[in-house]
């Protein structure tokens, strides 16, 4: 039990009140009244701002998932990178968000450490630029992969997975992709020259 | 606290509703405009898609910390239904070796916030299946009865289409429907080659203004959030707003109903019981006329639950009928990528929510091997990228070439991915069939005698199995997206769902359109309203949600629930006048 809900149980326990249980049977409502975004409804802001509050990744978790995540989507002249898009801090959420990512991206995480100190003697983030691609090279094909690897490929396709939605779901992603709608505007049709592409028209 | 003494109110209404959706909307606004004073009592909160603190249209997915993935709302965080499957405190149960998936939104206006805005009438055929096909059972009305009503939703809510004059898709006063996409062009194209039809699609949105209450359609192809312009179809804004505005609607929010309250001596309703989920209290409002449209399941819950001496199983319920001949639309789909589209011409296709054009059911059933038939909606287009979007480009991006011809293994990493997310956005359609089921007597929800929900109400057990009508009707479905996919030159994706999995057929009530719990007839021991959906045995009870409906045919049921339900109370209004209510 936290100090805080200690002193309250005192409090309210000289108020003549049933006394809290000294465990935590009911969890302390938040501190402060939670603001509800517009189009939301209150449950989902109260579970949205607690999931915000905690903390899913370990700092050298962190460290290696942004690795990781601009190794598939880096910064270059088309866009910037997969972390300059907040891509880590999407997934982060994500796995505390829908709980079943928690293990794949945990263990995933250990298997891709253990497979680098096999290999290198040391962390994932603390190998080469090109010691990582390395290991990378024999996760990042699924056809191609050998028997061995195939939980790391399993992980790095999760890995993928998450880094493309999270990052084509930001404005930067939405520039890129040349995705110009969720505007209002007046829909008159395929625009002429891509009717002629297609050898389409609106006669036939 | 629990404060468990029932509240009485002393006036009684004229009208109790329960349910603010199409059907309980529609009376609320018909019975109301007539000076009835109403009671809508609503099991969800208030909403309104205009007010900023419901607003999610026009919302960018980075706006949504899970960028919009159905954690806690099944079709996604910016979906306006309040609800789903499954909601906290409320269960259902299914019998062992059946599954019903029972959706419900707790909100004023209900599942029409969301909907597809699918607006089909019936057709004349559609009223009496059994008759022409020797399987099922026929309306106690026909299409001609039902026309004038159609007729005059066209004209209050709005709805676009084009005259067609095909004998079973009645053509409406129709706006003009917007043009095709590029993607729906094709599948028009493909369709002519193959002799499918393609045509627009029929949709309660509003292409032109039709009053001054509603704005006309902008074009950011999301109705399922619902519309600050009111620009399309809910009965939120477009039935139950105007009919509060009469000042003859008193609108309860948060009234869980428990039970429709009889008379033991007369056998009328008298009022409907609640529990104020703000304060658990138990409440009571009385009233002249009781009229249910909780949806389907839950008005025949309601009245099920609804036991006295006088009538021990449930309300209404002499025939035994109610809970049974449940039934959802069918529904199988199958997507395709579509080489020719890869790295089209960028520009803004959102459109109109949902798809622009679709295929009616074209086939004789006669010279099939299943009863019924279905019809065809389809979807692709450069759409909003959401949550989901670039996931599982390592089973495409091996297999075609870029620009410069070359290729690489699939998967892999780099800039090469962005590559890939560009040249396949917007290159896949999908289609999806929705057909008609056979009612059976075997498909039914009844009171679990084992569970009540956080409110003590006990809670609806299901009983509920495809039969093989249906499954070959999938089957036949499968089989002509492929059809359509090769002529559209695309390769399907994934495997074709084989008889192992019912032929992708949807589980009951994945569909969300459930029908037939309080059926109506002309044979007071085979159902329980008549042809005016007016209790056999209680002539103060009327339901107008979907739960009276015989079939629902291949038409999403929306249009027919809003017809119905004002058929019914232009019934009670006249009733009254001749004082025989």
């Amino acid at each position: 039990m936290k100090r805080r809900d200690t002193l309250k149980s005192i409090a309210l326990g000289s108020l003549g009140m049933a006394t809290v249980p000294s465990t935590d049977l009911v969890a302390a409502p938040p501190e402060a009244p939670v603001k509800v975004p517009g189009g939301r409804q209150k449950e989902e802001a109260i579970r949205d701002a607690k999931l915000m509050a905690e903390k899913f990744f370990t700092p050298h978790e962190l460290k290696t998932v942004t690795i990781l995540c601009d190794i598939i989507l880096p910064a270059d002249k088309k866009t910037v990178s997969a972390s300059q898009a907040g891509v880590p801090a999407f997934i982060e959420f994500m796995a505390k968000d829908q709980p079943a990512n928690q293990v794949p991206l945990r263990g995933g995480l250990r298997w891709l450490d253990s497979e680098s100190i096999k290999r290198f003697e040391k962390k994932f983030v603390e190998i080469t630029p090109a010691q990582r691609i390395e290991i990378v090279d024999d996760i990042a094909y699924p056809e191609q992969a050998k028997p061995q690897f195939s939980q790391g490929v399993a992980f790095f396709s999760k890995m993928r997975d998450m880094t493309m939605t999270g990052f084509f779901t930001t404005r930067a992603g939405f520039d890129f992709l040349g995705y110009v709608g969720n505007t209002p505007n007046v829909w008159n049709g395929v625009p002429d020259e891509v009717l002629k592409q297609y050898n389409l028209s609106y006669d036939s | 606290m629990n404060n468990f003494h029932i509240q009485e109110a002393p006036k009684v209404y004229d009208v109790i509703i329960v349910g603010s959706g199409a059907g309980g909307g529609m009376a609320a606004y018909q019975l109301s405009k007539a000076g009835a004073k109403v009671c809508l009592l609503e099991a969800g909160g208030y909403f309104d898609p205009a007010d900023p603190k419901y607003i999610t249209q026009l919302k960018f997915p980075w706006e949504s910390p899970r960028r919009g993935a159905s954690t806690t709302r099944p079709f996604g965080d910016f979906d306006a239904a309040w609800g789903g499957w499954q909601i906290d405190g409320e269960p259902y149960s299914a019998k062992q070796g059946t599954e019903f998936h029972w959706f419900r939104s707790r909100m004023l206006g209900g599942r029409t916030n969301h909907w597809g805005r699918i607006s089909l009438r019936f057709g004349p055929d559609d009223f009496r299946r059994g008759s022409l096909t020797g399987i099922g059972d026929d309306w106690p009305i026909s299409y001609e009865d039902v026309a004038p009503y159609y007729d005059k939703v066209d004209k209050l809510v709005g709805i676009f289409g084009s005259k067609e004059g095909l004998r079973n898709e009645p053509d409406g006063h129709f706006l003009p429907p917007p043009k095709a996409r590029l993607h729906e062009l094709m599948i028009k194209k493909a369709g002519k080659n193959l002799g499918i039809p393609v045509i627009p699609s029929r949709l309660s949105i509003l292409t032109k203004k039709i009053n001054d209450e509603r704005g006309q359609c902008f074009y950011c192809n999301q109705c399922g959030r619902a519309c600050q312009a009111y620009a399309d179809f809910s009965s939120s804004s477009v039935l139950c707003k105007p009919a509060v505005k009469t000042g003859n609607v008193t609108l309860i929010n948060g009234a869980m109903c428990r039970e429709v309250l009889t008379d033991q001596k007369t056998g009328l309703c008298t009022g409907v019981s609640y529990v104020d989920k703000a304060t658990m209290e138990e409440k009571t409002v009385r009233g002249k006329i009781v009229v249910l449209a909780a949806s389907t399941c839950e008005s025949a819950r309601l009245l099920l639950n609804s036991k006295s001496s006088r009538f021990p199983n449930g309300l209404a319920n002499s025939s035994g009928v109610i809970g049974k001949y449940l039934n959802d639309s069918t529904g199988a789909s199958r997507s395709a990528f579509i080489p020719a589209l890869m790295n089209r011409k960028r520009y803004n296709e959102d459109g109109v929510g949902g798809m622009h054009v679709y295929t009616p059911w074209w086939l004789d059933n006669k010279k099939l091997d299943f009863p019924r038939g279905y019809h065809i909606e389809y979807g692709g287009g450069m759409g909003m990228p959401g949550y989901g979007f670039g996931m599982g480009i390592q089973n495409m991006n091996g297999k075609y070439a870029y620009p410069d011809g070359t290729k690489l293994p699939s998967g892999g990493y780099g800039s090469r991915l962005k590559d890939d997310a560009y040249r396949f956005y917007g290159a896949y359609v999908g289609m999806a069939g929705r057909g008609e089921p056979i009612p059976l007597e075997s498909n039914y929800c009844e009171i679990d005698p084992n569970g009540v929900d956080k409110y003590g109400i006990p809670t609806l057990r299901f009983h509920y199995k495809w039969s093989d009508n249906e499954v070959k009707q999938a089957k036949h479905m499968q089989d002509t997206f492929e059809q359509i996919i090769h002529e559209l030159g695309g390769i399907p994706m994934g495997d074709k769902p084989g008889a192992d999995r019912n032929y992708g057929l949807e589980a009951p009530g994945r569909i969300i359109h459930e029908i037939g719990t309080v059926r109506m007839g002309s044979d007071p021991s085979k159902s329980a309203l008549n042809k005016y959906m007016q209790g056999h045995d209680v002539k103060n009870l009327f339901v107008v949600d979907a739960a009276p409906f015989v079939t629902q045919g291949d038409k999403n049921v929306t249009w027919t629930i809003l017809a119905m339900s004002w058929r019914t109370s232009d019934f009670i209004i006249d009733q009254v006048k001749q004082k025989n209510l």
